[in-house]
């Protein structure tokens, strides 16, 4: 369900960022590649042209908001986290409930093919009410389990996200740019996009560049997008959850968490960034993997535990 | 015709005034945006259902209306005490089936129509359950019949629903209209959640001091999860389904993440068949494999009890008043609708012979499906039904069509009379309680009988008017 929902609240802002972007002055080929470069970090792109045979921002703005068929779209995400809180309605409050079925009702007004101002104000809304579902959650539900559970979702998935935005701003060519001006501008549209631009300034008064932004939205534990910052998030929510299966997992996240509390970002990327990111992806993956074993899938398999 | 509002020379009855002369002050627009909010309204807390197999997002809302129906405390007390007996008796009728059979013994009725009828359990046979409780919740129909008095029309004892529409009915007559309230001294209904758990502790087996209460649901697919997730969340029990569940050496218990934890009650929202498929259906998924020798050997109570069906089938309604009188030795408070039972010969003849005036009924039908209403039937539909009946007489009975009252209701043409029912629910443990309302149905098809959702009804808040007003 918050997994569910943060993905959404991402998606919205990858798109942002492609909105951004294509406000600045960039050749043809590389609005292009900007966009194969997300679709392959969110793995959604053999689906896209299954349906598609070419990129258009278009096509791609449409298959990532909103395509009932591609199941990582931004509405099918609001319906499978509206669908997932029915599902444990027992354990939620009927504030978040409502919170989460009112977001799927209300984005069925908005429709695909929206001129870039609809498409805007589509984006800004799903943004607002991601942060409206969260506050909710704080501000109505017991600090129980289910809270926990509720935050390992949304912080695995955080971390997840931020490393796809970082991925596809790396992978897309676009950056070699010669003139870094605009390189820089790119990067700052990611941390526009990602609400971190602020932050950027504030922590780091120098000017923007690709290795300094991916440092920030890595290694800082201050910010609360950063990969560092959710991993610490999680794992203190796994520790408050532990059961007598979950030691490994408690292991994993914490070895996982050691590398950003501890490691150096020199010696972490030294292989490459784009390496970096893909590694850690697949561990956190298996993380994900872990705690679904560990918590969930006793309930539902047969015979008594 | 009955209405509920209006006496036969169209001036508000005594306890409808106040609403009356406030309903006339009211401006269509006002009316009709009201409408719309509580539409919106029930849109957002979910109390909808998806209409799976149809490819866009279908999701249907009962319709409700904004009129309330109105009930004088004086009627509400005869109907209370009406519907208490007439639980207390099909309880005691249901304990008898499956122990002495005393009823069976006295040929008030026939042996052949309990053992051989589809909702009869021979696993029930010997199992005390507690307080000889088996219907812990009741949802009885009841309509008014020409003269305005209410008589009874099913009696539905195994999963009544529809209880969150009077709760959720209510919140939002008081939502939208809080001045009514103020005006009009309104009977609650919202405790009936706490009622409800308080019972199903009450009956927990013996021996347990803090009963754990789950309610056990089919799944978020079923057109009543709304209900079952309300319910739960309201009385602060667990929602589980089957799978959730699993037997140990003769106990229940649940799943959680922190380890198994027993279950003492289990409030359950799927039918027989379906709980046990070692039992009862083999390819069950619902349900729990073993639940029954839990349930034999006294150490889950399970509300409504397995078998309970045997005494809310329509071809044993026609016995309750004869229950009534049978155990409790009381005359009935609250009548039948006069019915016809086809298995017997001469009511099959007077009935084939007058078909165009009546309603025949499935005897397993439910949900307004396989009936036929003589008076709006075709020829051909009602000639096709008499070969039906002709073949298996015993799977029908037969009832006058009823006139079923009226109650003014905001459709789009403005306010017009539309027929009504009632449910009331009857919660048993210790002892019997009726929260004052229920949920009312509506037709909202001019001139229709049919108050079932899945044929165009709608549904209407029940105020049950206190003792000092009017």
């Amino acid at each position: 369900m918050s997994r569910y929902l943060e993905r959404a609240e991402s998606l919205a802002r990858m798109l942002d960022a492609h909105h951004r972007l294509s406000l600045l002055p960039r050749p043809r080929e590389a609005v292009f590649q900007g966009w194969s470069a997300t679709l392959v970090s969110l793995g959604m792109e053999e689906r896209f042209f299954e349906r598609h045979g070419d990129i258009t921002a278009r096509a791609a703005n449409d298959f990532i908001a909103f395509d009932p068929d591609n199941p990582g779209s931004i509405q099918c995400c609001l319906k499978a986290a509206r669908e997932n809180g029915r599902a444990v309605r027992g354990t939620i409050t009927a504030d978040l409930w409502e919170t989460l079925n009112y977001t799927y009702l209300e984005s069925r007004a908005f429709k695909p093919g929206l001129a870039d101002a609809g498409r805007g104000n589509f984006l800004e809304w799903v943004k607002y009410r991601a942060h409206l579902a969260r506050g909710v959650a704080a501000g109505t539900m017991v600090r129980d389990e289910a809270l926990c559970f509720i935050h390992i979702g949304t912080f695995l998935e955080r971390a997840d996200n931020t490393t796809r935005l970082l991925e596809a701003r790396w992978r897309d060519p676009g950056r070699r740019n010669e003139r870094l001006i605009v390189e820089a501008a790119e990067w700052a549209v990611l941390l526009r996009a990602m609400s971190a631009f602020e932050t950027y300034r504030r922590i780091c008064r120098q000017s923007v560049t690709p290795e300094r932004v991916t440092e920030l939205l890595l290694m800082r534990n201050d910010l609360p997008q950063s990969v560092h910052r959710c991993l610490d998030e999680l794992e203190i929510n796994l520790e408050a959850i532990a059961n007598e299966q979950s030691a490994e997992t408690l292991r994993c996240a914490g070895e996982l968490c050691a590398q950003f509390r501890y490691g150096r970002f020199e010696e972490l990327c030294a292989g490459g960034v784009t390496a970096l990111l893909d590694r850690f992806q697949i561990r956190l993956r298996d993380l994900g993997a872990r705690i679904a074993n560990d918590f969930l899938v006793p309930l539902s398999s047969a015979g008594a535990p | 015709m009955y209405d509920e509002m209006l006496d036969a020379g169209s001036i508000p009855r005594p306890h409808c005034r106040r609403y009356c002369d406030w309903l006339n002050e009211q401006p269509p627009q006002r009316l009709a945006q009201k409408r719309a909010e509580a539409d919106a309204l029930f849109h957002r807390v979910g109390i909808t259902f998806a209409v799976y197999g149809e490819k866009t997002d279908t999701e249907r809302l009962i319709p409700f209306d904004i009129v309330p129906r109105i009930v004088p405390a004086v009627e509400w007390t005869t109907l209370e005490t009406g519907l208490k007996q007439r639980v207390r008796a099909l309880n005691a009728f249901v304990h008898d089936v499956y122990h002495e059979q005393e009823i069976l013994r006295s040929g008030a009725i026939a042996p052949e129509e309990i053992l051989c009828n589809t909702q009869y359990r021979p696993e029930m046979q010997g199992i005390d359950v507690p307080a000889g409780i088996y219907a812990h919740i009741a949802g009885v129909d009841v309509v008014r019949d020409g003269e305005g008095r209410f008589v009874v029309l099913e009696d539905n004892l195994r999963v009544p629903s529809g209880v969150s529409y009077m709760l959720e009915n209510r919140k939002m007559m008081m939502r939208l209209f809080p001045e009514l309230f103020a005006q009009h001294s309104i009977e609650p209904v919202a405790h009936y959640p706490d009622v409800l758990l308080e019972n199903l502790k009450s009956v927990a087996p013996s021996g347990i001091m803090d009963p754990t209460v789950v309610l056990l649901t089919p799944g978020a697919y079923n057109s009543a999860y709304f209900e079952h997730a309300f319910l739960a969340q309201e009385m602060g029990i667990e929602l589980v389904e089957g799978q959730d569940l699993f037997v140990r050496d003769e106990f229940l218990y649940m799943r959680t993440t922190r380890g198994p934890q027993r279950v003492d009650v289990i409030y359950r929202r799927i039918d027989d068949d379906f709980l046990d498929p070692l039992s009862f259906r083999p390819q069950s998924t619902l349900g729990v494999p073993g639940l029954l020798t839990v349930y034999r050997a006294g150490h889950v109570t399970i509300a409504n009890a397995i078998g309970t069906g045997v005494a809310d089938d329509k071809s044993i309604y026609p016995y309750v008043p004869d229950m009534v009188r049978f155990y409790l030795g009381e005359e009935p408070l609250l009548a039948n609708v006069p019915t016809w039972v086809l298995r017997r010969p001469d009511d099959l003849a007077h009935v084939l012979n007058h078909l165009p005036e009546l309603v025949v009924k499935e005897v397993h039908g439910a949900g307004g499906y396989g009936m036929l209403i003589g008076p709006a039937a075709t020829r051909a539909q009602i000639e096709e039904f008499r070969v039906r009946i002709k073949q298996h007489p015993e799977r029908y009975i037969a009832q006058p069509t009823l006139a079923l009252s009226t109650s003014p209701t905001f459709v789009a043409a403005g306010i017009a009379p539309r027929h009504i029912d009632l449910r009331p629910f009857v919660l048993s443990g210790r002892e019997v309680t009726v929260v004052p309302g229920g949920l009312t149905r509506v037709a909202l098809r001019e001139g229709s009988l049919v108050v079932n959702s899945s044929q165009g009804g709608g549904t209407k808040d029940t105020w049950v008017l206190g003792k000092q007003a009017c």
